[in-house]
């Protein structure tokens, strides 16, 4: 199984969706909250060159936003 | 070409999920197209005036709309976005991916955010240009930002961020605040918040993230340095598909009371029409009385 981490705040429906998607997917990930954590925060800008929320790394490829279809094509779904 | 459709619903915000449960439970056999799901009221911080809830997230809210959507096994296709609609005898849809076919038709697109339409937005945007305060506000804890506009999303956009950055510009373009006084008064109560009244952002700019705005007061242009600019100036309605839909100046769909559009069999509903007031419960509501509508409409035809 793959290594997935996702970058989100609570507030963002998108984040809360793609967190959905993911345990209903039964993949497994680990969630970080960047708006708990500043140097978080910092390595999803780093990471992803942007600042929006949410994003996903898995295993160094990034998708920004919940993008269902490409989390399939990656995760072959 | 697909097969054709009793209902097809364009949009998943409050207005479309609410249609698409009520035609469920009529047995239609309908699709919904849309964007993304729950609309403007993804992106909504608090909400206290949505009946049976004294309080709910927009996140939550989204959350039970697409829960109580999913008991009924409707089908729904995301990220699509309608390109043209054209009636032959029965209603065309065309996205950037396929056609679709249906008896009828109900319009629940929604507004989006109105753009700033300067030098760098577009360059910048998730790179400091943001339009969610609640979704990407903490990404900017610490930082100086700017908000741009001065009514009720300006002003809400305002107090989720003046607890965590270190300053706040709310750059607005008339002589004083607008939005209720009770938020204005909690905006203007933070020290680290400066109003600019009779301003507008002109330029955006900065190396690979936002590093400044540029600033016109009554005639007179400054630098201001910001991490952050978060747009806040008001929606616009998502009609711009191809049709041949009667439309009032701003662009919404024009609708008599049952929901129903210039042309027969195709419905619209919810803040894309000229419904007044714009509100989640009122957007839900009309997308129940659009499903009834379209319903009778299809029994009628039979």
């Amino acid at each position: 199984m793959k290594n997935v981490k996702v970058y989100s705040t609570p507030t963002c429906s998108h984040c809360v969706r793609l967190k959905q998607f993911l345990a209903d997917s039964d993949i497994e990930f680990e969630n970080i909250d960047v708006s708990q954590d500043q140097a978080a925060a910092q390595e999803l800008v780093a990471k992803s060159g942007q600042m929006g929320v949410p994003m996903l790394d898995i295993e160094g490829e990034i998708i920004v936003g919940f993008d269902k279809d490409k989390i399939v094509a990656i995760l072959g779904l | 070409m697909n097969k054709t459709y009793d209902l097809i619903i364009v949009g998943a915000g409050p207005t479309g999920i609410t249609a698409s449960i009520y035609a469920a439970r009529k047995g239609m056999d309908s699709l919904v197209l849309t964007g993304d799901i729950g609309g403007q009221t993804a992106w909504s911080g608090d909400i206290e005036n949505y009946i049976g809830y004294q309080f709910i997230t927009g996140t939550e809210l989204t959350a039970k709309f697409e829960e109580h959507m999913k008991k009924y096994g409707i089908e729904v296709r995301e990220n699509e976005e309608i390109t043209e609609i054209r009636k032959n005898d029965d209603i065309l849809i065309s996205t950037g991916k396929e056609e679709y076919q249906a008896k009828t038709v109900i319009i629940a697109s929604g507004k989006r955010s109105r753009l700033l339409d300067v030098p760098g937005e577009d360059e910048f945007r998730s790179k400091g240009v943001a339009y969610c305060a609640t979704c990407d506000g903490p990404l900017f804890a610490g930082k100086d930002v700017a908000i741009v506009g001065g009514g009720n999303s300006a002003l809400e956009a305002a107090l989720q961020m003046a607890k965590i950055v270190n300053q706040l510009y709310v750059v607005n373009n008339t002589s004083e605040l607008g939005g209720d006084a009770v938020v204005r008064d909690k905006v203007e109560a933070f020290s680290n918040v400066t109003v600019l009244n009779n301003s507008s952002v002109t330029a955006i700019s900065g190396e690979a993230f936002v590093e400044r705005i540029e600033v016109e007061t009554s005639g007179e242009k400054k630098d201001i340095a910001v991490q952050g600019v978060f747009v806040e100036i008001g929606l616009i309605p998502n009609s711009e598909f191809k049709s041949d839909l009667k439309k009032n100046a701003w662009g919404e769909i024009e609708v008599n009371f049952r929901n129903e559009t210039n042309i027969p069999g195709i419905f619209a509903a919810g803040d894309v029409t000229n419904v007044p007031e714009k509100q989640i419960i009122i957007a839900a509501g009309e997308g129940a009385k659009a499903a009834l509508g379209a319903f009778r409409y299809l029994a009628k035809r039979k």
